[in-house]
């Protein structure tokens, strides 16, 4: 329990948070390193991932091939994909930018089936003959995407986002580990070091980061559940976002 | 080639430690579970504390977590109990979020048809409810065991030797294949893990060999599983495949 409060006295230290500090410090510079590390690579994903999500889930093609991917890069370990990308990298690009452009591309990769799956699941959730009475009103297929399919599947596709990003969080600490900024420097300076207060600060952080993150995706899934769908007892079971917080998988770290 | 053929004894040990490593959480968490999962079903405060705990302690990042179980339990920092420790809690986390859906897939009409003929509820449980569950936990520990298999590397930063060791020290010595050989075994594990267990399913439930689907079972997990959750599509496949 000390060590918890001297990790928290550590977080508390105003020193610790005074701009211009000696790497890995200080920690807000951390804190925004490993937000925008995770924003940038969750937005180049969601760019990919969503609209051919959104593809398989209204046409039905290719759901064999959602399916077998999520399923196949949930074994792909988190450690050794960005290891491996950061060194194929390393032949082909400079020794500054290689770390940065291999990193983002694993946190891609790794975000990408969380978000294929939701976008997937949340078309497929639709209620089909929602979707044969929108086409019966006359609606185009892509009124029907736009207006029905994904206003009715969000919960779903933001609980998609919402797994990727937290496993693009968690992936970011290990990041550091191979050279990267974010707030995993915090951790492996402080193993470095033997600094205990500093490992433990940073462990702090990074759970904190996630918890909070997670938090803000939960209410946005309550948000965006659309009304009236949760009325019938079979639906409330099946999808209510309230029950439905569990997110990726851990080879995110 | 040149470095896997000298190195066929390391990498044989490796993978038999990361083996080792990931079957202690995967077979925890499966038996932990069941009861968890009963628990879940009782009712609401203690649906809410087991699968909310559950989804909460899964958020934890790992490395993160790896660093803080010494201060909670009574292990050094460089302790493979750690690891275990922490897998086996996101299995739990994973699993009894599972266990409960399987648990709740069981027709009530079946439980008061066996209540009917005489089981005790202790009999029931065994003998109705919880083979009747089977498929929805088979999909269940299929997720666990590969995402574990995957994790289990993460923690040569803790100082294990497992196949992440393979990760670490190619990095350092700029040897690529290393890296890769590294990935191919763990993704052949997991692959070698999840055969194992569809085939320990099959012997232990006999009666789902001839329902490709795993029926309902399956079905009912994937939309149960709870929306957010990609794994539903796994669940899925835990029957299609």
């Amino acid at each position: 329990m000390n060590l918890l409060l001297d990790a928290l006295r550590w977080l508390a230290d105003p020193g610790n948070w005074q701009s211009g500090s000696q790497s890995p410090l200080p920690i807000q510079d951390r804190l925004l390193e490993h937000l925008s590390y995770t924003a940038v690579a969750v937005v180049i994903a969601a760019l990919i991932a969503l609209p051919l999500g959104f593809f398989i889930g209204h046409t039905g093609r290719g759901r064999q091939f959602v399916i077998a991917f999520t399923g196949s890069m949930r074994a792909l370990p988190t450690l050794g994909l960005l290891f491996f990308l950061l060194m194929v990298f390393g032949y082909v690009l400079s020794y500054d930018t290689a770390p940065i452009v291999g990193a983002t591309i694993s946190f891609v990769i790794l975000a990408i089936p969380s978000m294929l799956a939701g976008a997937y699941s949340g078309l497929e959730s639709v209620d089909r003959g929602t979707i044969d009475s929108a086409r019966a009103n006359g609606m185009t297929e892509w009124q029907i995407l736009t207006q029905v399919e994904i206003p009715l599947g969000l919960p779903l596709i933001v609980g998609g986002v919402r797994s990727a990003v937290l496993q693009v969080i968690a992936t970011v600490t290990i990041a550091s580990y191979a050279g990267l900024g974010g707030l995993g420097r915090i951790i492996t300076s402080g193993i470095g070091f033997n600094d205990y207060d500093r490992i433990l600060g940073g462990a702090l952080l990074v759970t904190a980061l996630a918890l909070a993150i997670d938090g803000l995706f939960a209410l946005t899934q309550r948000a965006t559940a659309t009304k009236g769908l949760t009325d019938s007892p079979q639906t409330t079971r099946l999808r209510t976002p309230s029950r439905s917080p569990r997110p990726r998988t851990r080879e995110s770290a | 080639m040149s470095w896997t053929q000298e190195n066929l004894p390391l990498i044989g040990e490796l993978t038999l430690n990361h083996t080792r490593l990931a079957v202690i959480p995967i077979v925890a968490s499966f038996v932990l579970s069941i009861p968890l999962g009963w628990l879940a079903n009782r009712n609401r405060a203690l649906r809410a504390v087991v699968i909310g705990g559950g989804s909460l302690l899964y958020t934890i990042p790992s490395l993160p977590l790896f660093v803080i179980l010494p201060l909670i339990i009574p292990t050094r920092v460089l302790d493979e109990t750690n690891l275990v420790v922490a897998l086996t809690i996101y299995g739990v986390a994973v699993m009894a979020r599972s266990a409960s859906d399987a648990l709740a897939s069981v027709e009530p009409a079946t439980i008061d048809a066996s209540t009917a003929v005489g089981f005790s509820p202790a009999a029931r449980f065994f003998r109705v409810e919880l083979p009747l569950a089977g498929p929805v936990l088979l999909a269940g520990i299929r997720v666990v065991s590969v995402s574990t298999i995957a994790l289990v590397s993460v923690g040569v930063i803790i100082g294990s030797a497992n196949l992440g060791y393979l990760f670490q020290n190619g990095k350092q010595r700029g040897i690529l294949e290393e890296v890769v050989v590294g990935i191919v075994v763990s993704l052949l594990l997991a692959l070698v893990f999840d055969v194992v267990i569809v085939l320990l399913g099959r012997l232990l439930m006999p009666w789902t060999r001839d329902a490709p689907a795993a029926g309902r079972g399956a079905d009912e997990s994937g939309a149960s599983q709870g929306p957010a959750d990609p794994d539903q599509l796994v669940a899925l496949t835990g029957g299609l495949r």
